[in-house]
């Protein structure tokens, strides 16, 4: 059949059997970040956006994509390197090949929730595995990237409260 | 300790962007896309031998490029392990055979254009087989009358006591002192056996290789590997071809623990290439990952602990029964870890020690190297027959390892005769002691909502690459403008070792980590080196490192003598500058570079290559709080502290996080990863939805703490740290659930079905 999906904002037309998957749809549309851990939907490193909701590209099929938004982290490349750094300041990338999966995820909670607590960062991510890091190091991240962004929130408030002040 | 400028400091990975950004850049990210897609028809049944075998209907499926069999291959046996030649590994695969020792082991290699074409065609192979009897318990294996390898061709090139007519890899016994009168003369005698099942390395990115034929038709094999030189001669054994005609190239690894120190995908894309000229990938599935890999070897430990009342340990006696499995890769040397490690811990007050083992063939999974490598089931059953001891004797479990423990300075018999040259393990007791507030908690106490909350303590130590055989190796060149060229042949498979390695350099060159470009690993151009497993990289390689840098600054202070007229020796390298003793004139680096390419004859590079007499262990202590449910049996960590003693840590930052990730996958072995198999010789547990390591939920805090001896044989001091971090949690945790519970768990994992089993509520 004859799909048609937005991929990082850009139309695709293709055409995808029945059975083909979306990460295998993503991967030979150059989409390399999209890995593939388990294929049982258990590890997380093949989330993907659609129409901006985390789900897993091995366990959906590209039929059920027709006519939606997929993104993936080459469409998040500024985000990506925002959150990355963080994480990248603990040395918890390690391997490296769950993090795109992970920090999908990671960015779709950073939109949904605004100061979630350890055990909601904890929640969120359960069902993106690491086998490198024991996940501590990504939680340090995560904490440091909160903090940061919302001392900048506080910043831009203060700011903003000075400029309406002065005026 | 001496003050470091770029060592010791948390120094972000030089890939680390690349990877948070999602970046191709693994193996099969970068295969091209025309490859031949290559896969593998496994065996249905644990043993059997293939009566005839019809491909004929299968390849003529539109796509398929060429079916293998046993018939197409080398008669040539070798061993997948990635071991410094001769292997201790026995000569005892093919590519293809036409007898089948497990179930998932290769039948037929297909290779077609495409997926489907592929598994079409794996359907339609029509294969007749003779179903043998297997044989899948270890304890049932040694002198049975079936046979995992009874073929002739079978060859072992090192002497280790194998013996393939009596289903042994390797058997041996060493002794030291007078065990039996020692033993006779102790007051107590604690005598166990305990059982630690094979777990799955279960790294993040499964087996991979793409293949190709490159302009002067040598086989260039891409592979995520740990040990580039080790599979070029893997492959030309196996392929019965020139090593001078085989290339071997990592890109980035997406994880490896051991697991990719063996060659598991490598032989079948590269036969295709070879046979068909065409470029060709293999990716392993999560289900052959799981089934046809090579995970950690599944032992069986009788623990004999012969000490005094007042917990003097005066004796030791351990036998290790190992399963290597259908195959014997690694199988000859695991075992051997499993008492060198562990009697060691106790070397204090030791008077005698017996040690000796089997390793048996048998009809599963051949096993293989997993981070810990022997030492971790060693350390399970010699930490959990301590601590019954300091139970039995009625005294504290801390105490009783301060009263015994190896202290530095000592001589460690068990440990073939090494000093133990550099040594915080009562530092790290110590410091662990207060960071857990051991003294002051309770060994049990009921929460009154039907859980009891305990502790456990466990010990561990490891080693620092393989002493008189690991070599590392190291190329350092200046270049345009001052920067610096690394080329090294160690593989990063995420622990971070190019940053590592980059940092000694720039340690020793007086720059940033920055100036220091890496490169590696590619036999064709990298500078030998055994590859990264042993953890012997920070430790081998990282000496290479130094003293190659320490040369080129010598060389450079030559062509600085030549600008400035003055001898060599007047000079004085400062990093940016070379100047001379006397403060009077100097000149850049920029210069020098400059000058080394114009009218030049002092090369500008330095390959250095290190190998070491010893290999200093690096030590650790760990603490675990749990709480036991006892009306569903499950166990919840509460807090882990972990204090190491690496030597001089290198990367704050990475050093860390590998003890963090190691005590994951200790806590997941301690806890319910296990491969199992059922009465056909099938494992269970074949894909994550049954193998489950541990996710965020199930782990607690993790406390690591260093406490860095300093080990002058390394790089600044340094030792290993890659696989000590997994050995504290299986027996620390054993620990906390007697105590919680009153029964010792002699095997691993403690579910909570074993839980409740041991309380009688099952």
């Amino acid at each position: 059949m004859q799909i048609k999906l937005w991929i990082n904002n850009k139309a695709v037309i293709k055409e995808a059997e029945a059975d083909l998957l979306l990460i295998d749809l993503l991967r030979n549309n150059g989409c390399y970040s999209v890995k593939r851990g388990c294929e049982t939907g258990n590890c997380g490193l093949c989330t993907v956006f659609v129409d901006e909701k985390p789900v897993l590209s091995c366990s959906t099929l590209a039929a059920r994509v027709n006519g939606k938004k997929v993104t993936t982290l080459e469409g998040l490349q500024r985000e990506a390197e925002d959150f990355g750094t963080y994480i990248a300041e603990q040395g918890a990338e390690q391997c490296g090949f769950c993090n795109p999966g992970f920090i999908m995820n990671a960015i779709a909670m950073f939109r949904e929730k605004q100061n979630p607590s350890d055990e909601e960062i904890k929640e969120y991510l359960a069902g993106n595995l690491c086998r490198c890091s024991g996940y501590e190091g990504q939680l340090r991240g995560i904490r440091a990237y909160l903090e940061y962004q919302q001392s900048k929130a506080a910043k831009a408030e203060l700011a903003a409260q000075n400029i309406s002040e002065v005026i | 300790m001496a003050e470091f400028k770029v060592i010791n400091k948390p120094i972000r990975k030089k890939d680390a962007m690349s990877l948070v950004t999602g970046k191709p850049v693994y193996t099969d990210d970068i295969a091209p896309s025309d490859c031949l897609i290559v896969k593998v028809l496994r065996s249905p049944h644990a043993h059997a031998v293939i009566e005839a075998i019809d491909t004929n209907t299968a390849l003529k499926v539109p796509g398929i490029e060429a079916i293998y069999t046993y018939k197409d291959v080398p008669a040539k046996r070798f061993t997948l392990a990635g071991q410094t030649y001769p292997e201790p590994s026995p000569y005892d695969r093919l590519i293809l055979d036409n007898r089948l020792r497990y179930v998932g082991d290769a039948v037929a290699i297909v290779a077609g254009d495409n997926h489907r074409a592929v598994d079409k065609a794996l359907k339609l192979i029509k294969v007749k087989y003779t179903v043998l009897e297997p044989v899948l318990d270890l304890r049932a294996a040694k002198d049975n009358r079936i046979l995992v390898h009874p073929e002739e061709d079978w060859q072992a090139l090192c002497p280790v006591g194998a013996d393939n007519r009596r289903n042994l890899c390797a058997a041996d016994k060493s002794e030291y002192g007078e065990v039996d009168r020692v033993m006779s003369e102790c007051d107590v005698i604690i005598e166990n056996t305990y059982h630690t099942k094979s777990n799955q390395q279960a790294m993040m990115e499964t087996f991979r290789t793409y293949t190709t034929l490159d302009p002067y038709g040598r086989l260039h094999v891409i592979s995520s590997t740990q040990i580039v030189f080790h599979l070029r001669r893997i492959l030309a054994n196996a392929l019965d071809i020139p090593k001078s005609r085989i290339r071997v190239s990592k890109p980035r690894i997406g994880g490896g623990f051991g697991a990719k120190q063996t060659s598991v995908a490598e032989i079948y894309p590269a036969f295709v290439t070879l046979k068909t000229g065409k470029p060709a990938k293999m990716i392993y599935t999560r289900e052959e990952s799981q089934t046809a890999s090579t995970p950690r070897h599944e032992m069986e430990l009788t623990v004999r602990v012969g000490a005094m009342k007042d917990g003097t340990i005066r004796g030791l006696d351990l036998y290790t029964l190992s399963n290597t499995g259908a195959y014997g890769e690694h199988g000859p040397t695991t075992v051997g870890l499993s008492g060198h490690k562990s009697i060691s811990l106790y070397n204090n007050n030791l008077e005698a020690y017996r040690f000796h083992y089997d390793v048996v063939y048998t009809n599963v999974q051949s096993a293989g190297a997993y981070r810990g490598y022997g030492a971790t089931q060693g350390i399970f059953a010699m930490e959990s027959a301590i601590s019954e001891l300091a139970s039995k004797l009625n005294m504290d479990a801390v105490a009783i390892r301060e009263k015994n423990m190896v202290r530095e300075g000592q001589a460690m018999p068990a440990y073939y005769n090494e000093y133990n040259t550099s040594c915080t393990l009562d530092s790290c007791m110590k410091k662990a002691g207060e960071m857990f507030d051991w003294y002051n908690k309770p060994y049990a106490r009921d929460m009154g909502n039907g859980k009891i909350r305990s502790k456990g303590v466990a010990m561990a130590m490891q080693s620092s690459g393989i002493s008189n055989v690991d070599v590392g190796s190291a190329t350092i060149k200046l270049n345009d403008e001052g920067f610096y060229a690394l080329s090294i042949a160690a593989a990063d498979m995420g622990t971070g070792c190019d940053t590592i390695l980059a940092q000694i350099a720039a340690e020793c060159l007086e720059c940033e980590v920055e100036d220091i470009i890496i490169f590696g690993a590619d036999t064709d151009s990298s500078p030998y080196d055994s590859g990264s497993y042993a953890s012997s990289t920070t430790y081998i390689t990282g000496k290479a490192v130094e003293k190659a840098c320490m040369e080129l600054k010598e060389k450079l202070c030559r062509i600085a003598a030549v600008l400035l007229d003055c001898q060599a020796e007047e000079l004085i390298f400062t990093g940016k500058k070379i100047r001379k003793a006397d403060g009077s004139t100097e000149v850049s680096l920029m210069d020098i570079a400059s000058k080394s390419m114009s009218g030049n004859s002092e090369a500008t590079q330095v390959t250095v290559t290190n190998s070491s007499p010893v290999s200093p262990p690096p030590h650790m202590v760990g603490m675990v709080e749990i709480e036991v449910d006892m009306e569903t049996g499950s166990i919840e960590l509460l807090d882990y502290v972990a204090v190491v003693d690496c030597g001089t840590v290198i990367n704050t930052n990475l050093a860390r996080v590998q003890t963090e990730g190691g005590l994951a996958q200790g806590i997941g072995m301690a806890l319910y990863e296990e491969v199992s198999y059922s009465k056909k010789g099938q494992i269970r547990e074949n894909s994550f939805m049954q193998y489950k390591i541990p996710t965020r939920m199930d782990l607690c805090s993790l406390r690591v703490e260093f406490e860095s001896s300093y080990e002058q044989s390394g790089p600044f001091g340094a030792k290993s740290i890659g696989e000590v971090v997994i050995n504290t949690p299986p027996p620390a945790i054993a620990h906390a659930v007697y105590n919680a519970t009153g029964v010792w768990h002699r095997e691993l994992p403690i579910t909570p079905e074993k839980v409740l089993m041991g309380i009688g509520k099952i």
